[in-house]
């Protein structure tokens, strides 16, 4: 192919000269047919073939002449470099750092009379962006100084809370890894154990049953109904499922302590049943609901349409489309929304500071009698002005994260999959399911051959179409 | 100019004679899809009984307080519901609170805006995963763990700034503080402790991987197309986020940072662990003394008599309207912005 390219009118190309000029770097002869059109435009200059050529021809139509690109000397191309971040960027900040703090302890040892840690860290850090911006306008000019500028407070922002996250956690451990190193700590209760008493009497188990029960209870009530209202509110969409939807996501704003209030005054009050581990139960389910069904609505409708229709494209009913489609689509996400409403559930203090009466002694029966939580622990014992109270106070709240952070991991390792990717389990679940199904075709197929029409299915060997089966979900994982 | 064969189409006209009619599309549903639909529509009318029985309850209960009390329910300061008429009344505590999640929503949309910013434009592509996972966490610490933080290690090491803001902006209402002379080195700093200031620190440490979540959301969603003009167009960084990422999640920002304030408001426990219960309006929020009314319910729902709980309940319901309310606005701008329609809590 030719380097000039002329796109002409049909007419001009069928009786104009042959565009494949002998010499591609030559400007292309003028048209002799057309000798009205050139007259219409001004006398072309001598074409440099490297500038871009476009000739108006006429009114009809448009030549566009391609440049040819100059001959390439066999030199080697240069990589270039993408990184985003030179090096007298990264000298700039290093030498604003260096300046800023100098000059505040120079400030704070000096010349001015003040202390405290957290003036210093301000003063150094605003001398820090001041240095830092003078720095950058020795070389760039007014937008790229501000783009630095803030580049280096979204940073420094990024990083405080992260700080602020990792300070929380490890503020609670520090303080509190002292009872957690006695195994007393859990497998004792805290019914003989004085202020007095050295740490290595008594413990949490009360607290630690009483949490487990709760949310388990809890659990029990919310999973089944927060996954059916949420299968509702997607499968069954009408002017009822939008109401649900409204209610559902104004009550994610409920506070803990109304729905603690809430169960106080019925269950307690009004139906005279004692504080328990069942009316906390019932009062972290109430919180907890809405924020499941929430979560758990986002995650069914992120299900793809496509395999609900194809779903029942092939016949299936509206309940098994949800049952063996939507449903382990959604498995991971709808876990994960499960997870993180029990993280929520399970260190809410104030629901169970209405319902759980604070019990002392293990309470095994979690429908009769005072119980106790986690949460509720800490918050009593770290209101008594005992140090050894205090102590063990922050233990139980290291023991609360500890619990936190497992089902948080919990949450990653399941949710960490997008709807409709399975794992190794489900693939082979999957395939032997594919199995029984050819071996179930391949004898309807022997039954119905004596039926006169049309002839029987095509026998596909079987482990052919498990292969096949299998290896569909992957794919479209790996496309997606 | 030589005639040119363009391809054609004839559209065929109607059938001679006959008539479409539309076809009856009829559903036939099993039995076992109507009992599906059945136990689905069930599930959604039982959470909708029990979320009603909530909001119907709190208003049943708190009858009688409002009854007694009437309009001076919202205008009277103290809280004495065994008193009789006009000795109870949600101004202070409301105000309290109200005070404490501005404190906690000043804190919170600037860090959580930077954070966001930095966690969806900022951040190294292969850590971005792992801040996100860390913000979930950061949202699912539980408050009493929070409350022990600022109890324990925040309160002392503020003291200085409330003492600094105090000194050098008592001028302005708000940070004015009575009792307490700047120029005196022997005055203690107790008073700047179990303030209202404290108090909306925490929460605003509590609200801002919330909020931070959400605008992280709405941050990500900008659409490539006018990033990448931003950029051709010669933007740096910081012009592409101005010119394209902030508007197109402004309304993300909003609802996040509405979302934010009804957590601020319902939060309960690390209040009742920072402050120190006043029953008056008090708008200095660097003195010792806040009020707060989950706090107040929490710490009286004890002792109180059938018209102590009654005005609790009056007490709640206002919580609840305030927070409904909240939350509905946040809801709505977060649905009508151009994304974030998927942005959970």
């Amino acid at each position: 192919m030719s380097p000039k390219h002329a796109i002409d009118e049909p007419t001009d190309a069928a009786t104009g000269p042959d565009p494949a000029a002998p010499n591609p770097t030559e400007p292309a002869p003028p048209n002799p047919t057309e000798p009205a059109a050139l007259d219409a435009t001004e006398p072309a200059p001598p074409a440099d073939p490297a500038v871009p050529v476009a000739r108006l021809r006429s009114d009809r139509g448009r030549t566009t002449t391609l440049p040819v690109r100059p001959e390439q000397p066999d030199a080697v191309e240069a990589r270039r470099i993408t990184a985003t971040v030179r090096r007298t960027d990264i000298f700039a900040a290093i030498g604003a750092a260096v300046a800023a703090l100098s000059v505040t302890t120079l400030l704070y040892t000096q010349l001015a009379p003040f202390d405290g840690v957290l003036g210093f860290v301000v003063i150094a850090y605003l001398a820090f962006l001041g240095f830092y911006g003078l720095l950058v306008s020795l070389d760039e000019d007014g937008p790229a100084v501000r783009d630095r500028l803030v580049g280096a407070v979204v940073h420094s922002l990024g990083f405080l809370v992260l700080a602020v996250l990792t300070l929380v956690v490890l503020y609670t451990f520090a303080e509190g890894w002292k009872p957690l190193t006695h195994l007393n700590f859990f497998t004792e209760d805290m019914s003989i154990t004085g202020p007095l008493e050295p740490l290595t009497q008594g413990g949490a188990l009360h607290a630690i049953v009483g949490t487990l029960q709760q949310i388990a209870l809890a659990l029990l009530f919310t999973v089944p109904l927060a996954v059916i209202c949420a299968v509702f509110l997607s499968e069954i969409p009408g002017r009822l499922s939008r109401l649900v939807r409204t209610i559902a996501e104004a009550m994610t704003a409920l506070p803990s302590i109304v729905a603690g209030l809430f169960i106080y005054a019925t269950v307690i009050l009004a139906l005279g049943y004692r504080h328990s581990s069942f009316a906390t139960s019932l009062a972290i389910s109430v919180m907890m609901l809405p924020i499941i069904i929430r979560a758990a609505d986002v995650v069914i409708r992120l299900v793809p349409g496509n395999l609900r229709e194809a779903a029942l494209a092939l016949g299936a009913s509206q309940w098994r489309t949800v049952w063996h489609v939507v449903l382990p689509t959604a498995r991971s996400g709808l876990t994960t929304a499960v997870i993180l409403g029990t993280a929520r559930g399970i260190g809410e203090t104030s629901p169970v500071l209405l319902t759980a009466g604070g019990a002392t002694s293990i309470n095994l029966n979690p429908f009769e009698g005072w119980n106790n939580s986690l949460p509720l622990v800490t918050y009593s014992l770290t209101r008594s002005p005992e140090e050894s109270f205090i102590v063990r106070g922050f233990g139980t709240a290291a023991t609360l994260m500890m619990l936190v952070l497992l089902l948080f991991v919990l949450a990653r390792l399941v949710g960490g999959r997008g709807p409709g990717q399975l794992g190794r389990g489900q693939l082979r679940r999957r395939a032997r399911e594919s199995a029984r199904d050819v071996t179930r075709y391949a004898r309807r197929a022997g039954r119905s051959a004596s039926y006169p029409a049309g002839p029987p299915p095509a026998p596909a060997g079987a482990d052919q179409l498990r292969d096949h089966v299998v290896s569909t979900p992957e794919k479209e994982n790996r496309d997606g | 100019m030589a005639a040119v064969d363009l391809p054609r189409t004839t559209i065929p006209g109607p059938p001679d004679g006959a008539t479409d009619t539309p076809r009856q599309v009829r559903e036939r549903r099993g039995g076992a899809d109507l009992l599906f639909r059945g136990l689905a529509r069930g599930g959604g009318v039982v959470v909708l009984c029990v979320m009603l029985l909530v909001g119907g309850f709190l208003l049943y209960r708190a009858q009688d307080a409002l009854g007694v009390a009437g309009w001076s329910f919202l205008t009277t300061q103290e809280w004495d519901p065994d008193a009789g008429a006009g000795r109870f009344g949600i101004a202070a505590v409301l105000t309290g609170t109200v005070l404490i999640a501005l404190v906690a929503i000043v804190v919170a949309v600037p860090l959580a805006t930077g954070a966001a910013l930095y966690i969806s434009e900022y951040a190294p592509r292969r850590i971005r995963q792992t801040l996100i996972s860390l913000v979930d966490l950061m949202a699912a610490v539980p408050s009493v763990v929070y409350g022990l933080w600022g109890f324990f290690l925040l309160q002392d090491n503020v003291l200085g700034l409330s003492n600094w803001i105090a000194t050098y902006f008592g001028w302005i209402p708000i940070f004015d503080v009575e009792d307490s002379d700047p120029r005196d080195p022997l005055s203690t700093m107790t008073v700047y402790t179990s303030s209202t200031f404290v108090a909306g620190l925490v929460v605003g440490m509590m609200i801002t991987p919330i909020v931070c979540s959400i605008m992280r959301e709405v941050f990500s969603q900008a659409p490539a197309g006018e990033r990448e003009g931003a950029f051709a167009l010669g933007a740096t960084k910081w012009g592409m986020i101005r010119a394209v990422v902030l508007p197109f999640g402004r309304g993300g920002m909003i609802g996040g940072t509405m979302l934010g304030l009804g957590r601020a408001l319902g939060e309960t426990i690390a209040i009742v662990m920072i402050i120190s219960p006043v029953f008056e309006i008090q708008p200095r929020i660097l003195e010792n003394g806040a009020s707060s009314v989950a706090a107040l319910i929490a710490l009286r729902y004890g002792d109180s008599t059938e018209a102590g709980i009654s005005a609790l309940f009056a007490a709640g319901l206002a919580l609840f309207v305030m927070t409904l309310i909240v939350n509905f606005l946040a809801s709505m701008i977060i649905a009508r912005s151009r994304s974030g329609a998927a942005s959970e809590v």
